[in-house]
Protein backbone atom coordinates (compact mmCIF):
# COMPACT_ATOMS: atom_id res chain seq x y z
CA UNK A 1 0.00 0.00 0.00
CA UNK A 2 2.58 3.01 1.14
CA UNK A 3 1.53 6.13 1.95
CA UNK A 4 3.09 9.39 0.85
CA UNK A 5 3.19 12.84 1.60
CA UNK A 6 4.47 16.00 0.38
CA UNK A 7 4.52 20.14 1.55
CA UNK A 8 5.92 22.99 -0.43
CA UNK A 9 5.55 26.34 1.66
CA UNK A 10 4.86 29.34 -0.06
CA UNK A 11 4.60 31.47 2.86
CA UNK A 12 7.48 31.77 4.91
CA UNK A 13 6.47 32.50 8.12
CA UNK A 14 5.29 28.73 7.93
CA UNK A 15 8.98 27.61 7.64
CA UNK A 16 9.51 27.00 11.25
CA UNK A 17 7.18 24.60 11.27
CA UNK A 18 7.76 22.69 8.77
CA UNK A 19 8.61 19.83 10.66
CA UNK A 20 5.68 19.87 12.51
CA UNK A 21 3.13 19.77 9.97
CA UNK A 22 5.60 16.93 7.95
CA UNK A 23 5.53 14.84 10.86
CA UNK A 24 1.56 15.01 11.33
CA UNK A 25 1.11 13.99 7.96
CA UNK A 26 3.73 11.35 7.88
CA UNK A 27 1.75 9.71 11.11
CA UNK A 28 -1.06 10.30 9.55
CA UNK A 29 -0.45 7.84 7.07
CA UNK A 30 0.95 5.17 9.48
CA UNK A 31 -1.69 2.61 8.74
CA UNK A 32 -0.73 2.51 4.89
CA UNK A 33 2.70 1.10 5.76
CA UNK A 34 3.98 0.66 8.96
CA UNK A 35 7.15 -1.42 8.50
CA UNK A 36 9.55 2.20 7.14
CA UNK A 37 9.75 5.82 6.85
CA UNK A 38 11.46 7.99 5.37
CA UNK A 39 11.78 12.15 5.14
CA UNK A 40 13.28 14.46 2.91
CA UNK A 41 13.56 17.88 4.05
CA UNK A 42 14.97 21.06 2.40
CA UNK A 43 15.99 24.01 3.92
CA UNK A 44 16.34 22.53 8.19
CA UNK A 45 19.83 25.02 9.13
CA UNK A 46 20.66 21.99 11.46
CA UNK A 47 20.52 19.56 9.19
CA UNK A 48 21.94 21.20 6.19
CA UNK A 49 23.26 24.64 7.18
CA UNK A 50 22.88 27.82 5.02
CA UNK A 51 25.86 27.59 2.41
CA UNK A 52 27.15 24.50 2.66
CA UNK A 53 26.33 20.88 0.60
CA UNK A 54 25.06 17.94 3.01
CA UNK A 55 25.29 14.03 2.04
CA UNK A 56 23.24 11.79 4.10
CA UNK A 57 24.68 8.91 4.98
CA UNK A 58 23.31 5.31 6.18
CA UNK A 59 25.48 2.60 7.75
CA UNK A 60 28.52 4.05 7.70
CA UNK A 61 29.98 2.23 10.57
CA UNK A 62 31.70 5.22 12.66
CA UNK A 63 30.38 7.78 14.94
CA UNK A 64 29.45 10.98 13.81
CA UNK A 65 32.68 12.51 16.03
CA UNK A 66 34.66 10.21 13.70
CA UNK A 67 33.36 10.61 10.43
CA UNK A 68 33.58 14.17 11.17
CA UNK A 69 37.11 13.93 11.87
CA UNK A 70 37.98 11.60 8.54
CA UNK A 71 36.23 13.63 6.26
CA UNK A 72 37.72 16.70 7.53
CA UNK A 73 41.26 15.34 7.04
CA UNK A 74 40.76 13.74 3.96
CA UNK A 75 38.99 17.36 2.13
CA UNK A 76 41.53 19.75 3.72
CA UNK A 77 38.18 21.60 4.77
CA UNK A 78 35.91 21.28 8.71
CA UNK A 79 32.94 19.03 7.66
CA UNK A 80 30.14 18.82 10.40
CA UNK A 81 28.43 15.42 11.03
CA UNK A 82 25.08 15.83 12.66
CA UNK A 83 23.15 12.61 13.78
CA UNK A 84 19.64 12.30 13.02
CA UNK A 85 18.66 8.82 14.61
CA UNK A 86 20.29 6.41 12.30
CA UNK A 87 21.24 8.95 9.13
CA UNK A 88 23.97 10.82 9.63
CA UNK A 89 24.53 14.60 7.67
CA UNK A 90 27.72 15.32 6.72
CA UNK A 91 27.91 19.35 5.60
CA UNK A 92 30.73 21.40 4.42
CA UNK A 93 31.73 24.10 1.80
CA UNK A 94 32.49 22.01 -0.97
CA UNK A 95 31.37 20.15 -3.83
CA UNK A 96 28.73 17.88 -3.31
CA UNK A 97 30.49 15.10 -5.61
CA UNK A 98 34.06 15.62 -3.82
CA UNK A 99 32.36 15.34 -0.45
CA UNK A 100 30.21 11.94 -1.68
CA UNK A 101 33.68 10.29 -2.94
CA UNK A 102 35.08 11.15 0.44
CA UNK A 103 32.29 9.72 2.60
CA UNK A 104 32.69 6.30 -0.36
CA UNK A 105 36.24 6.09 0.18
CA UNK A 106 36.33 6.69 3.70
CA UNK A 107 33.29 3.98 4.21
CA UNK A 108 33.14 1.91 1.65
CA UNK A 109 30.17 -0.39 3.08
CA UNK A 110 28.52 2.73 3.71
CA UNK A 111 25.32 3.81 1.97
CA UNK A 112 24.51 7.70 0.65
CA UNK A 113 20.72 7.96 0.33
CA UNK A 114 20.80 11.62 -0.73
CA UNK A 115 22.88 14.84 -1.17
CA UNK A 116 23.01 18.26 -2.29
CA UNK A 117 22.53 21.76 -1.32
CA UNK A 118 20.07 22.94 1.26
CA UNK A 119 18.25 18.75 1.12
CA UNK A 120 18.54 16.43 4.02
CA UNK A 121 17.26 12.54 3.59
CA UNK A 122 16.59 10.38 7.00
CA UNK A 123 15.62 6.98 6.16
CA UNK A 124 14.97 4.63 8.92
CA UNK A 125 12.73 0.88 9.25
CA UNK A 126 10.49 0.63 12.55
CA UNK A 127 7.06 2.76 13.10
CA UNK A 128 6.59 5.81 11.41
CA UNK A 129 5.42 7.23 15.08
CA UNK A 130 8.53 6.19 16.72
CA UNK A 131 10.88 7.37 13.47
CA UNK A 132 9.13 10.37 13.01
CA UNK A 133 10.50 11.14 17.17
CA UNK A 134 13.81 9.63 16.54
CA UNK A 135 14.54 12.00 13.72
CA UNK A 136 13.35 15.20 15.74
CA UNK A 137 11.24 15.59 12.74
CA UNK A 138 8.70 17.81 15.23
CA UNK A 139 11.17 20.93 14.99
CA UNK A 140 12.44 21.01 11.62
CA UNK A 141 12.37 24.12 9.47
CA UNK A 142 12.81 24.34 5.55
CA UNK A 143 10.26 25.15 2.93
CA UNK A 144 9.38 22.03 1.58
CA UNK A 145 9.56 18.24 2.78
CA UNK A 146 8.50 14.79 1.44
CA UNK A 147 7.81 11.82 3.63
CA UNK A 148 6.44 8.04 2.99
CA UNK A 149 5.70 5.32 5.21
CA UNK A 150 6.39 1.94 3.39
CA UNK A 151 4.96 -1.41 3.04
CA UNK A 152 7.10 -3.15 1.57
CA UNK A 153 6.13 -5.38 -1.20
CA UNK A 154 8.98 -5.79 -4.04
CA UNK A 155 12.09 -5.75 -1.47
CA UNK A 156 13.28 -6.12 1.70
CA UNK A 157 12.96 -4.06 4.84
CA UNK A 158 15.89 -2.43 5.27
CA UNK A 159 17.07 1.25 5.35
CA UNK A 160 18.26 0.63 1.60
CA UNK A 161 14.26 -0.31 0.73
CA UNK A 162 12.75 2.94 2.45
CA UNK A 163 12.09 5.65 0.37
CA UNK A 164 12.83 8.51 -0.34
CA UNK A 165 15.35 7.57 -3.02
CA UNK A 166 17.42 10.77 -3.59
CA UNK A 167 19.76 9.18 -6.56
CA UNK A 168 20.28 13.32 -8.30
CA UNK A 169 21.54 16.32 -6.68
CA UNK A 170 19.08 17.51 -4.75
CA UNK A 171 16.56 15.43 -6.06
CA UNK A 172 14.01 12.47 -4.33
CA UNK A 173 11.24 10.44 -5.17
CA UNK A 174 8.43 8.38 -3.07
CA UNK A 175 6.65 6.09 -4.29
CA UNK A 176 2.78 4.51 -3.81
CA UNK A 177 2.66 1.67 -6.17
CA UNK A 178 5.11 -1.27 -7.96
CA UNK A 179 6.84 -1.57 -10.80
CA UNK A 180 6.53 -5.19 -12.01
CA UNK A 181 9.18 -5.62 -14.70
CA UNK A 182 12.01 -3.28 -12.64
CA UNK A 183 14.67 -6.33 -12.57
CA UNK A 184 15.01 -6.28 -16.11
CA UNK A 185 15.25 -2.08 -16.01
CA UNK A 186 17.94 -2.50 -13.39
CA UNK A 187 19.83 -4.80 -15.91
CA UNK A 188 19.48 -2.40 -18.64
CA UNK A 189 20.68 0.30 -16.51
CA UNK A 190 23.56 -1.78 -15.08
CA UNK A 191 24.55 -2.14 -18.38
CA UNK A 192 24.99 1.81 -19.10
CA UNK A 193 27.30 1.69 -15.84
CA UNK A 194 24.33 2.86 -13.45
CA UNK A 195 25.00 1.32 -9.66
CA UNK A 196 22.42 0.27 -7.72
CA UNK A 197 22.08 0.32 -3.86
CA UNK A 198 19.55 -2.09 -3.52
CA UNK A 199 17.22 -4.37 -4.79
CA UNK A 200 13.63 -2.01 -4.66
CA UNK A 201 11.58 -1.23 -7.65
CA UNK A 202 11.10 2.26 -6.42
CA UNK A 203 15.00 2.76 -7.13
CA UNK A 204 15.06 1.68 -10.26
CA UNK A 205 12.17 4.32 -11.56
CA UNK A 206 14.54 7.00 -9.48
CA UNK A 207 17.55 6.14 -11.25
CA UNK A 208 15.87 5.82 -14.67
CA UNK A 209 14.59 9.38 -14.32
CA UNK A 210 18.02 10.59 -13.27
CA UNK A 211 19.30 8.83 -16.20
CA UNK A 212 17.36 10.13 -18.57
CA UNK A 213 17.91 13.92 -17.16
CA UNK A 214 21.53 13.11 -16.98
CA UNK A 215 20.84 12.44 -21.04
CA UNK A 216 19.16 15.22 -21.36
CA UNK A 217 15.83 15.14 -21.06
CA UNK A 218 13.21 17.92 -19.08
CA UNK A 219 11.38 15.74 -15.88
CA UNK A 220 8.30 16.35 -18.10
CA UNK A 221 10.30 13.63 -20.78
CA UNK A 222 11.91 11.86 -18.11
CA UNK A 223 8.62 10.58 -16.66
CA UNK A 224 6.83 10.21 -19.76
CA UNK A 225 9.60 7.49 -20.73
CA UNK A 226 9.46 6.07 -17.52
CA UNK A 227 5.29 5.30 -18.70
CA UNK A 228 6.35 4.09 -21.68
CA UNK A 229 9.16 1.66 -19.97
CA UNK A 230 7.61 0.45 -16.55
CA UNK A 231 5.13 -1.81 -15.95
CA UNK A 232 3.06 -1.23 -12.74
CA UNK A 233 1.14 1.14 -10.56
CA UNK A 234 2.80 4.09 -9.68
CA UNK A 235 1.77 7.87 -7.70
CA UNK A 236 5.21 9.36 -7.85
CA UNK A 237 6.17 13.07 -6.03
CA UNK A 238 9.22 14.10 -7.19
CA UNK A 239 11.09 16.89 -5.63
CA UNK A 240 14.21 19.14 -5.70
CA UNK A 241 15.70 22.16 -3.93
CA UNK A 242 13.13 24.51 -6.14
CA UNK A 243 10.22 22.13 -6.96
CA UNK A 244 8.04 19.25 -6.56
CA UNK A 245 6.17 17.16 -9.30
CA UNK A 246 2.83 14.82 -9.06
CA UNK A 247 2.32 12.04 -11.39
CA UNK A 248 -0.16 9.17 -11.74
CA UNK A 249 -0.23 6.31 -14.07
CA UNK A 250 -2.98 6.05 -16.41
CA UNK A 251 -4.68 3.26 -14.44
CA UNK A 252 -4.54 5.66 -11.25
CA UNK A 253 -5.29 2.70 -8.73
CA UNK A 254 -2.97 4.35 -6.41
CA UNK A 255 -4.90 7.79 -4.49
CA UNK A 256 -3.90 10.65 -4.64
CA UNK A 257 -4.95 14.65 -3.42
CA UNK A 258 -3.79 17.62 -3.79
CA UNK A 259 -4.04 21.07 -1.70
CA UNK A 260 -3.40 24.14 -2.71
CA UNK A 261 -3.64 27.88 -0.67
CA UNK A 262 -2.10 30.92 -0.87
CA UNK A 263 0.00 30.09 1.77
CA UNK A 264 1.40 25.96 0.93
CA UNK A 265 0.74 23.39 -1.83
CA UNK A 266 0.14 20.02 -0.51
CA UNK A 267 -0.02 16.36 -1.54
CA UNK A 268 -0.62 12.97 0.32
CA UNK A 269 -2.35 9.49 -0.58
CA UNK A 270 -5.42 10.49 1.56
CA UNK A 271 -6.90 13.84 2.63
CA UNK A 272 -6.43 12.44 6.08
CA UNK A 273 -2.95 13.33 6.26
CA UNK A 274 -3.75 17.04 5.28
CA UNK A 275 -6.47 17.59 7.78
CA UNK A 276 -4.04 19.39 10.13
CA UNK A 277 -2.85 21.75 7.63
CA UNK A 278 -3.89 25.52 8.84
CA UNK A 279 -6.26 26.91 6.53
CA UNK A 280 -7.13 23.31 4.76
CA UNK A 281 -10.51 24.23 5.36
CA UNK A 282 -10.75 26.80 2.60
CA UNK A 283 -8.13 25.10 0.36
CA UNK A 284 -8.50 24.02 -3.02
CA UNK A 285 -8.83 20.15 -3.29
CA UNK A 286 -8.60 18.11 -5.79
CA UNK A 287 -7.31 14.39 -7.21
CA UNK A 288 -4.52 14.73 -9.99
CA UNK A 289 -5.94 13.24 -13.42
CA UNK A 290 -4.06 9.98 -14.48
CA UNK A 291 -0.64 11.00 -17.09
CA UNK A 292 -0.75 14.40 -15.87
CA UNK A 293 2.01 16.13 -14.36
CA UNK A 294 1.59 18.35 -11.66
CA UNK A 295 4.62 20.81 -10.54
CA UNK A 296 5.03 23.36 -8.68
CA UNK A 297 8.22 25.36 -8.68
CA UNK A 298 9.79 28.34 -5.95
CA UNK A 299 10.39 29.92 -9.05
CA UNK A 300 7.08 30.27 -10.44
CA UNK A 301 4.40 30.93 -8.07
CA UNK A 302 1.89 29.14 -10.97
CA UNK A 303 0.88 25.71 -11.12
CA UNK A 304 2.43 23.93 -14.45
CA UNK A 305 0.45 20.78 -15.61
CA UNK A 306 0.91 19.13 -18.44
CA UNK A 307 -0.30 16.13 -20.12
CA UNK A 308 1.61 13.08 -21.32
CA UNK A 309 1.62 12.01 -24.55
CA UNK B 1 -29.88 20.60 9.77
CA UNK B 2 -32.75 20.63 12.91
CA UNK B 3 -30.97 21.11 16.52
CA UNK B 4 -33.98 19.95 17.89
CA UNK B 5 -33.27 17.72 21.18
CA UNK B 6 -33.53 14.38 19.25
CA UNK B 7 -30.79 15.20 17.36
CA UNK B 8 -27.69 12.89 18.08
CA UNK B 9 -24.71 14.52 17.49
CA UNK B 10 -21.06 12.74 17.41
CA UNK B 11 -18.01 14.94 16.96
CA UNK B 12 -15.24 12.72 16.14
CA UNK B 13 -12.69 14.91 17.28
CA UNK B 14 -13.86 13.99 20.70
CA UNK B 15 -16.07 10.66 20.29
CA UNK B 16 -14.21 7.30 18.25
CA UNK B 17 -15.36 6.46 14.87
CA UNK B 18 -16.18 2.92 16.27
CA UNK B 19 -18.54 4.29 18.94
CA UNK B 20 -20.57 6.59 16.53
CA UNK B 21 -21.07 4.07 14.07
CA UNK B 22 -21.84 1.45 16.70
CA UNK B 23 -24.66 4.16 17.90
CA UNK B 24 -25.51 4.22 14.49
CA UNK B 25 -26.19 0.62 14.37
CA UNK B 26 -28.65 0.87 17.20
CA UNK B 27 -31.70 -1.61 16.46
CA UNK B 28 -34.31 1.42 17.62
CA UNK B 29 -32.52 4.27 15.73
CA UNK B 30 -34.80 7.02 14.49
CA UNK B 31 -34.47 10.94 14.23
CA UNK B 32 -31.76 12.85 12.53
CA UNK B 33 -27.80 12.49 13.53
CA UNK B 34 -25.40 15.01 12.90
CA UNK B 35 -21.30 13.96 12.74
CA UNK B 36 -18.54 16.73 12.89
CA UNK B 37 -15.22 16.48 12.10
CA UNK B 38 -14.59 13.44 10.19
CA UNK B 39 -11.21 14.99 9.04
CA UNK B 40 -11.18 12.15 6.30
CA UNK B 41 -12.03 9.20 8.21
CA UNK B 42 -12.36 6.00 7.16
CA UNK B 43 -15.76 4.02 6.97
CA UNK B 44 -17.72 7.05 8.44
CA UNK B 45 -21.44 6.17 9.36
CA UNK B 46 -20.94 2.89 6.97
CA UNK B 47 -23.80 -0.36 7.50
CA UNK B 48 -26.70 2.35 8.81
CA UNK B 49 -29.39 -0.18 8.60
CA UNK B 50 -32.62 2.57 9.59
CA UNK B 51 -34.56 5.04 8.10
CA UNK B 52 -32.31 8.32 9.87
CA UNK B 53 -31.36 11.05 8.54
CA UNK B 54 -27.70 11.59 8.92
CA UNK B 55 -25.30 14.93 8.04
CA UNK B 56 -21.67 14.59 8.25
CA UNK B 57 -20.07 17.81 8.11
CA UNK B 58 -16.43 17.59 6.43
CA UNK B 59 -14.55 15.31 4.56
CA UNK B 60 -14.76 11.55 4.66
CA UNK B 61 -12.22 8.82 3.79
CA UNK B 62 -12.56 5.65 2.15
CA UNK B 63 -16.09 3.77 2.10
CA UNK B 64 -18.39 6.47 3.88
CA UNK B 65 -21.81 5.49 4.02
CA UNK B 66 -21.16 1.93 2.37
CA UNK B 67 -23.75 -0.71 2.36
CA UNK B 68 -26.41 1.73 3.19
CA UNK B 69 -29.42 0.56 3.95
CA UNK B 70 -32.55 3.19 4.08
CA UNK B 71 -30.83 6.00 5.76
CA UNK B 72 -30.71 9.68 4.24
CA UNK B 73 -26.65 10.61 4.15
CA UNK B 74 -25.65 13.87 3.14
CA UNK B 75 -21.93 14.40 3.22
CA UNK B 76 -21.02 18.55 3.19
CA UNK B 77 -17.45 18.06 1.81
CA UNK B 78 -15.67 15.51 -0.35
CA UNK B 79 -15.57 11.80 -0.01
CA UNK B 80 -12.89 9.32 -0.31
CA UNK B 81 -12.52 5.78 -2.50
CA UNK B 82 -16.09 3.89 -2.75
CA UNK B 83 -18.65 6.57 -1.11
CA UNK B 84 -21.68 4.37 -1.01
CA UNK B 85 -19.84 1.15 -2.22
CA UNK B 86 -22.35 -2.08 -2.00
CA UNK B 87 -25.40 0.61 -1.57
CA UNK B 88 -28.67 -0.85 -1.10
CA UNK B 89 -31.14 1.45 -0.46
CA UNK B 90 -31.67 5.09 0.76
CA UNK B 91 -30.19 8.02 -0.16
CA UNK B 92 -26.13 9.52 0.02
CA UNK B 93 -25.40 12.88 -0.77
CA UNK B 94 -21.86 14.11 -1.71
CA UNK B 95 -22.05 18.07 -1.56
CA UNK B 96 -18.30 18.05 -2.68
CA UNK B 97 -16.40 15.85 -4.75
CA UNK B 98 -15.72 11.92 -4.90
CA UNK B 99 -12.69 9.97 -5.26
CA UNK B 100 -12.96 6.68 -7.48
CA UNK B 101 -15.19 3.57 -7.19
CA UNK B 102 -18.26 5.93 -6.42
CA UNK B 103 -21.14 4.00 -5.64
CA UNK B 104 -19.33 0.49 -6.70
CA UNK B 105 -21.32 -2.53 -6.63
CA UNK B 106 -24.18 -0.97 -5.01
CA UNK B 107 -27.85 -2.34 -5.34
CA UNK B 108 -30.18 0.17 -4.84
CA UNK B 109 -30.87 3.57 -3.54
CA UNK B 110 -30.06 7.10 -4.87
CA UNK B 111 -25.85 8.56 -4.64
CA UNK B 112 -25.78 12.05 -5.63
CA UNK B 113 -22.54 13.88 -6.13
CA UNK B 114 -22.81 17.16 -6.28
CA UNK B 115 -19.19 17.76 -8.20
CA UNK B 116 -17.07 15.59 -9.64
CA UNK B 117 -16.90 11.89 -9.00
CA UNK B 118 -13.01 10.48 -10.14
CA UNK B 119 -12.16 7.52 -12.15
CA UNK B 120 -14.85 3.92 -12.00
CA UNK B 121 -17.36 5.55 -10.80
CA UNK B 122 -20.40 3.30 -10.77
CA UNK B 123 -18.55 0.08 -11.58
CA UNK B 124 -20.24 -3.16 -11.33
CA UNK B 125 -23.58 -1.31 -10.50
CA UNK B 126 -26.00 -3.34 -9.39
CA UNK B 127 -28.95 -1.42 -9.33
CA UNK B 128 -28.04 1.80 -7.90
CA UNK B 129 -29.12 5.12 -9.44
CA UNK B 130 -26.48 7.41 -9.55
CA UNK B 131 -26.32 10.91 -10.74
CA UNK B 132 -23.17 13.48 -11.21
CA UNK B 133 -23.39 17.26 -11.42
CA UNK B 134 -19.86 17.22 -12.69
CA UNK B 135 -18.11 15.10 -14.51
CA UNK B 136 -16.75 11.52 -14.29
CA UNK B 137 -13.53 9.64 -14.82
CA UNK B 138 -12.17 6.86 -16.89
CA UNK B 139 -13.64 3.12 -16.70
CA UNK B 140 -16.75 4.55 -15.24
CA UNK B 141 -19.87 2.00 -15.31
CA UNK B 142 -17.53 -0.91 -16.06
CA UNK B 143 -19.58 -3.63 -16.14
CA UNK B 144 -22.54 -1.73 -14.82
CA UNK B 145 -25.27 -4.41 -14.28
CA UNK B 146 -28.18 -2.64 -13.54
CA UNK B 147 -29.36 0.81 -12.32
CA UNK B 148 -28.35 4.18 -13.70
CA UNK B 149 -26.09 6.77 -14.33
CA UNK B 150 -26.42 10.52 -15.52
CA UNK B 151 -23.33 12.88 -15.61
CA UNK B 152 -24.15 15.85 -16.42
CA UNK B 153 -20.72 17.20 -17.22
CA UNK B 154 -18.42 14.36 -19.45
CA UNK B 155 -17.02 10.86 -19.01
CA UNK B 156 -13.41 9.98 -19.28
CA UNK B 157 -12.19 7.09 -21.57
CA UNK B 158 -13.82 3.52 -21.55
CA UNK B 159 -17.23 4.52 -20.54
CA UNK B 160 -19.31 1.76 -20.06
CA UNK B 161 -16.77 -1.02 -20.90
CA UNK B 162 -18.36 -4.31 -20.77
CA UNK B 163 -21.38 -2.86 -19.49
CA UNK B 164 -24.56 -5.25 -18.85
CA UNK B 165 -28.17 -3.75 -18.92
CA UNK B 166 -26.97 -0.42 -16.76
CA UNK B 167 -28.22 2.93 -18.66
CA UNK B 168 -26.11 5.72 -18.88
CA UNK B 169 -26.98 9.19 -19.88
CA UNK B 170 -24.36 11.92 -20.41
CA UNK B 171 -24.80 15.10 -21.15
CA UNK B 172 -21.32 16.44 -22.04
CA UNK B 173 -18.47 14.72 -24.01
CA UNK B 174 -17.40 10.88 -23.68
CA UNK B 175 -13.59 10.59 -24.21
CA UNK B 176 -14.40 7.37 -25.54
CA UNK B 177 -16.60 4.23 -24.74
CA UNK B 178 -15.59 0.97 -23.55
CA UNK B 179 -15.92 -2.17 -25.30
CA UNK B 180 -19.81 -3.12 -26.08
CA UNK B 181 -21.15 0.20 -24.89
CA UNK B 182 -22.75 2.46 -27.73
CA UNK B 183 -25.12 5.55 -27.80
CA UNK B 184 -28.46 4.81 -28.22
CA UNK B 185 -31.50 6.57 -29.38
CA UNK B 186 -33.34 8.43 -26.39
CA UNK B 187 -37.27 7.50 -26.13
CA UNK B 188 -40.01 9.08 -25.21
CA UNK B 189 -39.68 6.66 -22.02
CA UNK B 190 -36.11 7.55 -21.42
CA UNK B 191 -36.79 11.13 -21.26
CA UNK B 192 -39.06 10.73 -18.70
CA UNK B 193 -36.54 8.46 -16.84
CA UNK B 194 -34.05 10.61 -16.92
CA UNK B 195 -36.29 13.84 -16.19
CA UNK B 196 -37.90 11.49 -12.60
CA UNK B 197 -33.04 11.24 -11.87
CA UNK B 198 -32.85 14.46 -12.79
CA UNK B 199 -36.26 15.96 -10.50
CA UNK B 200 -35.09 13.65 -7.52
CA UNK B 201 -31.58 14.68 -7.48
CA UNK B 202 -32.35 18.29 -7.80
CA UNK B 203 -31.41 18.70 -11.07
CA UNK B 204 -34.83 20.45 -12.60
CA UNK B 205 -33.13 22.95 -15.03
CA UNK B 206 -31.98 20.78 -16.95
CA UNK B 207 -33.02 19.78 -20.41
CA UNK B 208 -33.56 16.21 -21.08
CA UNK B 209 -32.85 16.76 -24.92
CA UNK B 210 -29.20 17.81 -23.58
CA UNK B 211 -28.37 14.37 -22.74
CA UNK B 212 -27.43 11.02 -24.54
CA UNK B 213 -28.13 7.65 -23.97
CA UNK B 214 -25.42 4.91 -23.26
CA UNK B 215 -26.05 1.45 -22.82
CA UNK B 216 -24.69 -2.29 -23.65
CA UNK B 217 -25.06 -3.62 -27.70
CA UNK B 218 -24.90 -7.06 -26.04
CA UNK B 219 -22.25 -8.45 -28.54
CA UNK B 220 -19.99 -9.06 -25.66
CA UNK B 221 -22.33 -10.86 -22.93
CA UNK B 222 -23.96 -13.36 -25.21
CA UNK B 223 -22.47 -16.58 -25.44
CA UNK B 224 -22.13 -17.51 -29.29
CA UNK B 225 -20.69 -20.40 -30.54
CA UNK B 226 -18.80 -18.93 -33.51
CA UNK B 227 -16.17 -17.27 -30.82
CA UNK B 228 -15.89 -19.99 -28.40
CA UNK B 229 -12.59 -20.48 -29.53
CA UNK B 230 -11.94 -17.00 -27.92
CA UNK B 231 -13.63 -17.36 -24.77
Amino acid sequence: MCGIVGLHLRNPELYPRLGKLLTSMLCEMEERGADSAGVAVYGDPTWSPPGTVTVSVLESGLTAGELSEALTAQLGTEVSVHQADATQLASAVTDVEELKTAVAEIAPEALICGFGQDLAVLKGVGHPRDLAEAYGLRSAEGWQGVGHTRMATESAVTPGGCHPYAVGDGQCMVHNGSFSNHATIRRELRRKGVEFDSENDTEVGARFIADRMIEGSGLEQAVDALAENFDGFYTLLVSDRDSFAVVRDAIACKPAIIAETEDWVAMASEYRALAELPGVEDAILYEPEPNRIYAWSRKQAELKEVAIA
Amino acid sequence: MSTAIDTLIFDLSTTTLREANQALHAEDLTGEVLITNPRGAHAVAAGVDAEVQITVEGHVGYYAAGMNKHAAITITGNAGVGVAENMMSGRVHVQGNASQSAGATAHGGMLVIDGDAAARCGISMKGVDIIVGGSIGHMSAFMAQSGRLVVRGDAGEALGDSIYEARLFVRGEVSSLGADCIPKPMSQEHHSELRELLDAAGYSDDDTRDYTRYGSARRLYHFRVDNAASY
